[in-house]
């Protein structure tokens, strides 16, 4: 079960990749790039179960750390005065 | 105890496809977002319990609480400040003018 389970979330981190590689807006990149992260700290968890090694579950923490804050970081980013405007030029 | 994580682990895993589904198919960004911002939380809390349930560490267990108490806040705070970024640039109106289109070519 734990490697059907893997298998689910690798197949979940690729749609999200898919969503995130045609999304129309920024936000909906920045929506699919904020579940793959979540998928990632579930899948290195999973993975530290079922190679037998629970330490991965540090990089975990880490990883869900660092996805935080990239995502409040670029949404931060996105209010700013550059994004809009290049968005603006693109229409 | 085997089986009950198995159970756990299989409704987290439903719960992720349903919203690698729901990112994909749903037609405007809101309605991705509630997708995503609905299942995330609750799939990653299914699959971390269902972790607990087979490990027999104390530390590890400890670390999934971790994980899992981080996830609770961390998931929602990142839903709702997307959605806020979103609603201030004006989202809202460029969607509700392309579904209109799309109603409207559609009838």
């Amino acid at each position: 079960m734990l490697i059907a389970a893997t298998i689910a979330i690798l197949v979940v981190m690729i749609m999200a990749t898919i969503r995130a590689i045609m999304g129309p807006t920024v936000y909906d990149r920045v929506l699919a790039v904020n579940m793959f992260g979540t998928k990632t700290v579930l899948l290195i968890s999973l993975l530290g179960f079922v190679m037998g090694r629970p330490e991965f579950l540090d990089i975990a923490i880490v990883y869900a750390l660092i996805n935080f804050i990239s995502v409040i970081g670029v949404l931060r980013y996105s209010d700013n005065f550059t994004l809009k405007k290049s968005e603006a030029q693109k229409k | 105890m085997q089986v009950i994580s198995a159970l756990f682990l299989l409704i987290g895993s439903f719960l992720c496809l349903s919203g690698g589904i729901g990112i994909l198919r749903f037609p405007d960004f809101y309605t991705r977002m509630h997708a995503v911002g609905v299942t995330d939380t609750l799939a990653t809390a299914m699959i971390l319990i269902g972790l607990i349930l087979i490990s027999s560490d104390f530390l590890v267990d400890v670390k999934l609480v971790i994980i899992l108490l981080m996830t609770l806040f961390i998931s929602p705070t990142a839903s709702h400040a997307l959605a806020n970024a979103a609603l201030h640039n004006d989202l809202a109106k460029k969607d509700k003018k392309s579904n209109d289109e799309v109603t409207s070519s559609n009838s």
